[in-house]
């Protein structure tokens, strides 16, 4: 929890010192509140006292009463504002950090985990921000300023008192015991409650198809049933420490009284009047020790919660992203649209397997470079690792000639155009979805282009508000093809000196595909082209053809070489296509 | 003023929703509510035992009444202690079981709306009603209500206790904290305001954040770190000014309500030194009044703190209500009509489709008839709406016009949960969930043989991956387990062969998977085929060569049908398109 307060700016450390200094005069105040009280008491209840003296008492009364506030609202609204920044900022810290992350620390921590954390958690650290500023900091002063008024009045009194915080601090002690563990897990249960409601807002078709409504909400129903009984028991644990807390503070007022009766029987004729005054201050400000404490357990009750997402928070934002950028903004030689691979070998961290091994070839300016293979041969993987997208275990990716992490990461993006093997839309309109990122926004004629290019301008025209149209989260409102057809015009959009089309046609039907594809040889003449794919009429006229099995090359060449010479090629074409059709 | 309209409306429903527990809560409050009389007994008592020793300080104080009152005491602050923990556990206990429900609601509540609800909101935004929202409501009900009505006790005690002894000072107490009411009134109202819009960015930024999260690679690529981040930026900023304003006012409530608690004290004192001077009230009254206004204002702070947290619930709960209350489709109780195992007979008749809210027909005028065992291709250009035609025949989606018959049973005489029994479904998205792979493939189904998933994994070419897996079957599938699109695609192959359901659905099934797996699951898939009426969407049109009848669709109508042969034979559109897998890129 403190690990998480290196957040904090100096200009709020200053705001918190002088909050402290308003809480210091607040305290003063609230206990001069006490003395005033008794006096107004006294002169009510003495006959013959004058009506302005009451009156006078009364309005010293008030004034620390009104300063009380005033300081009160001054410290509320530090509090407030310093939870707020302090929370803004670390909700953007950790999203700019998990922008950062590769793939490999995405998938470590898992999508639904850190949007949790992004929300959630920090929510629970404000929460505890505002009221610890206002009451930490302000009980330990309290408890402290109020003991001080009472000590050496009469040790029964202070053994009464203390013999309450103990009590106090004991009961308070076990259910933190109890209590922690279980705060602990529930975030992790809320966690697996988020997951399994994704799941069934995501998986809505197949659900319904399968008639699994039941399934999905029995599935719901028992990570229901752990979080509430999780939390069930918290809460109980918790609902004992109110009235122990009242019992203690109600006691001790007895035992105040009870003990001052016996002091007063058995004291001398003169100390009995200021025994009687004594136990009268005793109490008030006995009362304001264990308040005092009281605060501190307020504290207590959100600290477990709140430590634990400051936990989760931190392991975010301590987590190094394994990537390290480059310096290089621009490539140094003249060559470019240039990739190569020399030896490239990747497994993941973890695994044993590599999924690619020596992958070495080379694609100049102008070229089409297509990947071939089965599913699981690695081609994907062969093209993530020009973006950078994973680092390549052994070997050296160049682009332009120059090895990929030696890039700024920005840098080497900016000089592709990268297509996912699944759409990616974000909600929005169909322009700001093309003009996206560095493409810049303002580049309407460009998207008008690449939408014409992407075989996209039919259904695009035809939308709602057509190049403004709106598109949902995730592009829930387009069909799959759709959304494939705007995500290559994404690409398009950014004339990059090299295109990567991470098996982007596959959803595409064959007329829009060789559409699409013969549009963007005229259009995007000179620029390199990378191309995972499936299907043998996608990649037939590329420049180059690899064929991956299980991670290494298997062929390489044109169509026509690859059909002469290659085995696993030959067995793909077959599959697809009839031997005349091959013709 | 539609908030004040708004704000009692999400309490009644709140309350209507909790009813059978209202009993329950009954009896909380009663516990409470006597637990805090007993309380108000306390410092009489107290004040009693004060008299006993101002008395007794010149001749010797009365040990043995000090004593009875003491134990009295010990036996009232017990009793009330027990009593408010009565009342803390029930309402703990009241307070989970009504989040659950709460929950549990939900999460039926979304396989309860149309497709077309999601069109329009947010996984995110959902996701925060289940949680956040729910969380809000909880912790508000658990810690506000108990003290609402302890608080309310005491108040409504003092204020008979106060009537009974003395009006004029009554007045006088009373007047004092309105003034302190007054405020709360208006600060309640504005912080009202900044609690539901800090809730409301809060659901904003979690949908954005989980879109970013989810599109990682592509933003990645993009370089639009920056403009994610500044559409963050704008939410978070937005956020953090309405939290600032919210807990800001919220704060303010504790320290006004204590500054009035002192000023209700003087007011009192003061009033009560005029009345004593005139004569008109004893010395004692002015005392027992110090205690009771104290009583009558502590408890107002807690009121305020209670409606704070209450009224943050208040806005959580307008947003889960506005979810739960969202309109379902249509109920299918009355529908008695039941199709045990179709045939497989399907005759669409003039269908037509158009998306809510909008006249734009996606499905124009669409008939056809199809033979039991028939496998029917649908192709057409991307968006000419086969997904849409097989989404109404499943009945995802209603028919704007038209009728679809099973078996010459018109579909909406059916319950859409008996339709879906009619389907082996496998569907463009590759949806799998965390659990293991066996969970996976089985499903919902009940019955089915270790062998029975074995053999649908051999044919749909799994098995012996499956096997080099370390734990096999129980290979659990979460965000770790690296499995490739096609391998999802065979899996929920696999799924569908495991429902064995009289007719099938394949909506790009293969289109992830690669040729020579896809060559494999074609065998599997057309022993899959054999006797079921088939509706096939392909964009391979190497797939569906064999189709007994295809449909060439464009624009939401029939282009063209026929077998294969015969629409090559035509030289239209089919063709055109058959023709142009094997054209060069020009």
């Amino acid at each position: 929890m403190l690990n998480i307060l290196k957040y904090l700016k100096p200009k709020e450390w200053a705001l918190f010192g002088a909050s402290l200094l308003f809480i210091v005069a607040q305290v003063w105040l609230d206990l001069e509140l006490p003395g005033y009280m008794s006096k107004i008491t006294r002169l009510v209840q003495t006959p013959g006292s004058e009506m302005s003296e009451i009156i006078a008492a009364g309005g010293w009364m008030l004034l620390c009463a009104l300063g009380s506030l005033a300081t009160s609202i001054i410290v509320a609204g530090i509090a407030a504002k310093i939870a707020a920044n302090f929370s803004a900022r670390l909700r953007s810290n950790l999203f700019n950090k998990v922008q950062s992350f590769s793939m490999e620390e995405i998938n470590s921590f898992s999508t639904a985990s850190l949007i949790t954390r992004s929300t959630n958690d920090i929510t629970q650290v404000q929460m505890l921000i505002v009221i610890g500023l206002q009451l930490l900091v302000k009980a330990p002063i309290l408890a402290v300023w109020a003991l001080l008024k009472i000590t050496g009045k009469s040790w029964q009194w202070s053994l009464a008192t203390g013999a309450a915080v103990g009590i106090l601090i004991l009961v308070v002690g076990i259910c933190i015991v109890l209590v922690l563990p279980k705060f602990q897990k529930l975030q992790q249960l809320t966690d697996n409650l988020n997951r399994v409601a994704r799941e069934n807002l995501t998986g809505l078709r197949v659900i319904r198809a399968y008639n699994a409504e039941g399934y999905q909400e029995e599935k719901f129903g028992s990570a229901n049933n752990i979080l509430t009984s999780t939390n069930l028991f918290a809460n109980n644990v918790l609902a004992v420490l109110m009235p122990s807390i009242s019992l203690i503070l109600s006691g001790l007022s007895l035992a105040i009284y009870w003990i001052g009766a016996a002091l007063i029987q058995s004291a001398d004729m003169t100390a009995k009047m200021d025994l009687f005054s004594d136990m009268i201050v005793f109490s008030s400000y006995a009362i304001q020790v264990v308040m005092a404490f009281m605060m501190l357990i307020m504290i207590f009750i959100l600290l477990p919660r709140a430590h634990v997402s400051a936990k989760r928070i931190n392991e975010v934002l301590d987590t190094k992203p394994r990537l390290e950028n480059g310096s290089l903004t621009a490539s140094p030689g003249t060559v470019t649209g240039e990739v190569e691979f020399r030896n490239v070998s990747f497994k993941y961290p973890d695994a044993e397997d590599y999924v690619i091994k020596d992958i070495s070839f080379t694609a100049k300016r102008g070229e089409t470079v297509a990947f071939i293979g089965s599913t699981g041969c690695g081609k994907s993987t062969v093209v993530n690792l020009i973006p950078r997208f994973y680092d390549a275990t052994s070997g050296e990716v160049l682009v332009d000639g120059v090895n990929v992490n030696r890039y700024e990461q920005s840098a080497l993006r900016n000089k592709m155009g990268y297509v996912s093997q699944k759409a990616v839309l974000f909600g929005g309109t169909v322009t700001s979805n093309i003009a996206f990122g560095d493409n810049g926004s303002d580049a309407a004629p460009e998207v008008v282009d690449a939408v014409y290019t992407s075989q996209a301008s039919d259904f695009v025209e035809k939308m709602d508000g057509s190049y403004e149209a709106h598109i949902a989260q995730g592009g829930s409102n387009l069909s799959g093809g759709q959304k494939q057809r705007l995500s290559i015009a994404r690409a398009i959009a950014r004339r990059p000196e090299i295109l990567i089309f991470d098996d982007s046609f596959s959803a595409l039907d064959y007329k829009t595909d060789r559409k699409l594809r013969s549009e963007l040889k005229k259009e995007a003449r000179g620029t390199t082209m990378l191309i995972v794919a499936q299907r043998i009429g996608t990649i037939k006229d590329a420049d180059k053809i690899i064929v991956l099995e299980a991670g290494r090359i298997a062929g390489m060449g044109t169509h026509d070489e690859l059909m002469e010479s290659c085995e696993v090629y030959q067995e793909i074409a077959y599959s697809q296509l009839s031997k005349e059709e091959l013709a | 003023m539609i908030p004040t309209e708004q704000q009692p409306n999400n309490w009644s429903k709140l309350l209507r929703y909790c009813r059978n527990h209202i009993p329950v809560v009954l009896i909380a409050l009663v516990s409470a509510a006597i637990g805090t009389v007993l309380t108000l007994l306390g410092p009489d008592q107290l004040s009693e035992m004060t008299d006993l020793i101002t008395q007794g300080l010149a001749t010797g104080i009365d040990m043995d009444a000090v004593a009875s009152i003491g134990l009295f005491l010990v036996l009232i602050y017990a009793i009330s202690a027990v009593l408010s923990l009565l009342q803390g556990l029930i309402m703990s206990s009241v307070t989970q079981k009504v989040s659950k429900r709460l929950r549990g609601d939900l999460s039926r509540k979304m396989n309860r709306l149309p497709l077309s609800y999601y069109n329009k909101s947010t996984t995110g935004d959902i996701l925060s009603r289940v949680t956040n929202d729910v969380d809000t409501i909880g912790q508000a009900l658990n810690q506000s209500v108990g003290t609402l009505v302890t608080a309310l006790a005491m108040f409504v005690g003092s204020i008979v206790m106060m009537l009974k002894t003395n009006v004029i000072m009554t007045v006088t107490a009373v007047v004092a904290t309105i003034i302190g009411f007054g405020l709360m009134a208006v600060i309640m109202k504005k912080s009202q305001k900044y609690f539901q819009s800090q809730q409301e960015y809060l659901g904003k930024i979690n949908g954005h954040v989980e879109e970013v999260y989810t599109g990682h690679t592509v933003v990645k690529a993009y370089n639009a770190e920056t403009q994610m981040r500044d559409a963050f930026e704008g939410l978070n900023g937005n956020l953090k000014n309405s939290a600032f304003k919210a807990q800001f006012l919220s704060g303010l409530m504790m320290p006004i309500m204590m500054f009035i608690g002192n000023l209700g004290f003087v007011a009192v004192c003061v009033a009560g030194a005029v009345l004593a001077t005139n004569g008109d009230i004893s010395f004692g009254v002015i005392v027992a009044f110090m205690m009771y206004v104290r009583f009558f204002t502590q408890p107002l702070s807690q009121i305020a703190q209670a409606a704070q947290s209450l009224q943050s619930a208040s806005a959580a709960s307008k947003r889960v209500f506005e979810f739960l209350e969202a309109e379902e489709m249509d109920d299918e109780q009355g529908k008695t009509a039941r199709l045990e195992a179709a045939a497989g007979k399907v005759k669409f008749e003039h269908v037509q489709f158009a998306y809510e809210g909008t006249d734009n027909l996606v499905i124009k005028d669409f008939s056809t008839e199809v033979m039991p065992g028939q496998k029917i291709a649908i192709v057409g250009p991307t968006g000419a709406g086969k997904t849409t035609l097989v989404n109404l025949l499943i009945r995802f989606n209603e028919l704007t016009g038209g009728e679809i018959y099973i078996d010459d049973m018109p579909i909406s005489s059916l319950t859409r949960e008996n339709i879906h029994d009619q389907f082996c479904m496998v569907l463009q998205d590759t949806w799998l969930f965390e659990g293991t792979i066996r969970e996976n493939l089985v499903y919902n189904k009940t019955g089915i043989t270790e062998q029975e998933i074995e053999e649908a994994c051999k044919s749909v070419g799994l098995h012996h991956f499956i096997q080099t897996l370390s734990a096999g079957y129980d290979t659990v599938l979460n965000d770790k387990v690296n499995l490739s699109a096609g391998q999802k695609q065979q899996l929920t192959i696999a799924r569908a062969m495991l429902k064995n359901a009289p007719m099938l659905v394949l909506d790009e099934a293969t289109s992830s998977v690669d040729t020579r797996t896809e060559l494999l699951i074609q065998q599997a898939m057309d022993r899959l085929m054999e006797g079921r009426t088939s509706f096939v969407i392909a964009h391979r049109l190497s797939t569906i060569k064999n189709a007994d009848v295809i449909l060439v669709l464009k624009d939401g109508d029939i282009l063209e049908s026929g077998s294969h042969t015969e629409l090559l034979a035509k030289n239209g559109f089919y063709a055109e398109l058959y023709n142009s897998q094997f054209e060069q890129a020009s």
